[in-house]
């Protein structure tokens, strides 16, 4: 069974028809690519998944479970419940807070301690306030940010928001991650560690990953299977090399001869 | 770290104890004991509000219609004395739990202003509470078991100084915890970014309420105590302009910062009071101070820090350094 299976899903903005009839599917353990020329919709999709958007159409299932059809839509923090986190492609940090307190926040949902324990800090609250920094250091230091704890969000350099923000999401311990375009402005040898990077949490967390990216080499490099995407439709999929050699795929990046 | 806030606790304390013992002998007359109470009462309002709008980012400007609610509520049990609670529960006791049961209640109209617009992101917030206050103010108005536009006589002055500064102590103590918790920290992302909260697994709704209705109970008492400190209360006590104040306490504090929102309460009461002498000059004189504090300190008192210990070496270091070195750009650096 598919970790992850969208069926004709569907959504219109007033007359635009975003993202139309998207059947995609994510085995366990997969790390697909989610590519296409801007505007594409890949976000857009990303924003369904996570309850963001609700869909026109369609129905998102994920680990045997329908998260979204035409009855009902889950709110996004139940998905994220259920296991789906994501980072963001305009990075969406918690800015004015600590690096240790974006991650921190990111445990909230497994805190056991109730609101009144949380007025007078007494039962647990000490002992599992303490688990939870313990986590969110040990986390920091995979992505080598545990030096940085108590720097602002806002203050870091720009890649290694992008390693905040996969640790932030990994906090919520997730099944499926989301990663929306984690390449973005970084230099080829950022992009290399973050190809590794990708791999070993991968490995390390159990995880099946789908990821939008612009950056072929990352895309080529890394993933497994890979969906194209162009004016809402998937126009093609397969492995890396099936891909590049699709003339679909080239008309939609490089245009078409006709139009050339 | 246990130690320093036993000391910390013990301070307070002591200064309340200090305060209550200069009352009772006569050195701080009846004139300053109700500032120092009307302090007190103010603290617990701009500190509730502080939930709302500096720690979750949410924009309320109704809390007086919730201290309106809790004023009235507490007033009508401690002076029916056969309503609900039994009569042999009588004086302070009484006192308490008609605050306690008026809070309840500005707690639950609070939970139902909030429940339909805290759904919302914007604005919607800012226009509905303003209207919840006025709605409640001429309610109130009209209402003649509590005297209509005549107001509300003969509530007996149990709010003492030292009652009131133990329940500003509470009120501190549980909102700084509340927000220093993992519940805190899930209003504080609100605050950050309602989106990324959202996919953290944070119900952002659910957040909004919970601080709203904490923030709408803490109201509740405040009013509670205006009511039995004031000893009559009308509906005009509760305008617009009282919910104006407090939010000045809590901007001028610096939003999300709850010792700011204390220095302010103290602040602005102070000067409110000491400008009671200039009559019809007092509003512009205190329009000039607010409008001078914004331009040289548009973060607030304290920004968005909390005042500590090590923020307080940090400043004294930075001021020594100062003056040591003779100019004022000198970094922090050099000593590192």
């Amino acid at each position: 069974m598919p970790v992850l299976e969208t069926t004709d899903l569907t959504i219109r903005f007033g007359g635009l028809t975003a993202v139309l009839d998207l059947n995609i599917y994510l085995e366990a353990g997969e790390l697909v690519g989610l590519i296409g020329p801007n505007g594409a919709g890949k976000t857009t999709v990303f924003n369904m998944l996570t309850g963001v958007y609700k869909p026109s159409a369609g129905t998102i299932n994920f680990c045997g479970e329908t998260l979204c059809s035409a009855q009902h839509a889950m709110l996004p923090s139940l998905i994220s419940m259920k296991g789906i986190a994501r980072t963001f492609q305009n990075i969406r940090l918690f800015k004015e807070l600590s690096v240790l307190d974006n991650v921190k926040i990111a445990f909230h949902q497994h805190v056991k301690y109730s609101l009144a324990t949380s007025f007078f800090h007494t039962g647990r609250y000490a002992a599992e306030e303490k688990e939870i920094e313990k986590k969110a250091i040990e986390l920091l230091q995979l992505f080598d940010l545990d030096n940085k704890q108590n720097e602002q969000a806002k203050n870091l350099p720009y890649g290694e928001q992008r390693r905040l923000e996969i640790a932030r999401a990994l906090a919520t311990n997730p099944k499926l991650l989301l990663l929306d375009e984690p390449a973005a402005s970084m230099n080829p040898q950022e992009t290399q560690n973050l190809m590794e990077l990708i791999r070993f949490i991968r490995e390390k967390f159990d995880l099946t990953i789908l990821l939008i990216e612009h950056d072929m080499s990352l895309v080529m490099g890394v993933c497994e299977r890979i969906y194209v995407l162009d004016y809402g439709k998937v126009i093609a999929q397969g492995t890396p090399a099936e891909i590049r050699a699709n003339p679909k795929v080239i008309e939609a990046y490089l245009g078409g001869e006709n139009i050339a | 770290m246990k130690f320093r806030s036993l000391i910390k606790m013990g301070v307070v304390f002591a200064v309340g104890f200090v305060l209550h013992l200069l009352i009772k002998v006569g050195f701080i007359n009846g004139y300053y004991d109700h500032i120092l109470t009307k302090i007190c009462m103010f603290i617990i309002a701009a500190v509730s509000l502080n939930l709302i709008n500096g720690i979750c980012g949410q924009f309320s400007i109704g809390h007086a219609g919730f201290m309106a609610v809790g004023a009235y509520t507490a007033a009508i049990f401690t002076k029916n004395p056969d309503l609900f609670i039994p009569a042999a529960i009588a004086g302070m006791p009484r006192f308490f739990i008609a605050l306690a049961i008026g809070g309840s209640v500005a707690a639950f109209v609070g939970f139902l202003v909030g429940l339909p617009t805290l759904r919302l992101r914007g604005d919607y917030l800012a226009i509905t509470t303003l209207g919840f206050g006025e709605i409640i103010r001429v309610l109130l108005l009209n209402w003649k078991f509590v005297g209509g536009a005549s107001g509300y006589f003969g509530i007996k002055p149990y709010a003492n100084f030292l009652s009131v500064y133990i329940l500003a102590v509470i009120t501190v103590v549980v909102l700084s915890n509340f927000i220093a918790s993992s519940y805190g920290r899930a209003c504080i992302a609100i605050r950050e970014d309602e989106v990324a909260a959202e996919t953290m697994g944070i119900n952002t709704t659910k957040y909004k309420i919970i601080a709203f209705v904490l923030a709408a109970f803490f109201a509740g008492i405040a009013g509670g105590i205006y009511a039995h400190l004031m000893q009559a209360i009308m509906p005009r006590d509760f305008s617009f302009l009282v919910s104006i104040d407090i939010l000045l306490m809590v901007v001028l504090g610096g939003l999300g910062s709850t010792s700011g929102s204390i220095v302010a309460a103290i602040f602005l009461t102070i000067v409110t009071e000491s400008l009671r002498r200039f009559q019809s000059l007092r509003v512009i004189i205190y329009s000039l101070v607010l409008i001078f504090i914004m331009i040289f300190r548009p973060q607030g008192l304290l920004g968005n820090q909390e005042f500590s210990t090590p923020m307080l070496k940090e400043k004294i270091r930075l001021l020594f350094n100062r003056t040591k070195s003779g100019k004022g750009h000198t970094s922090t650096e050099g000593t590192e």
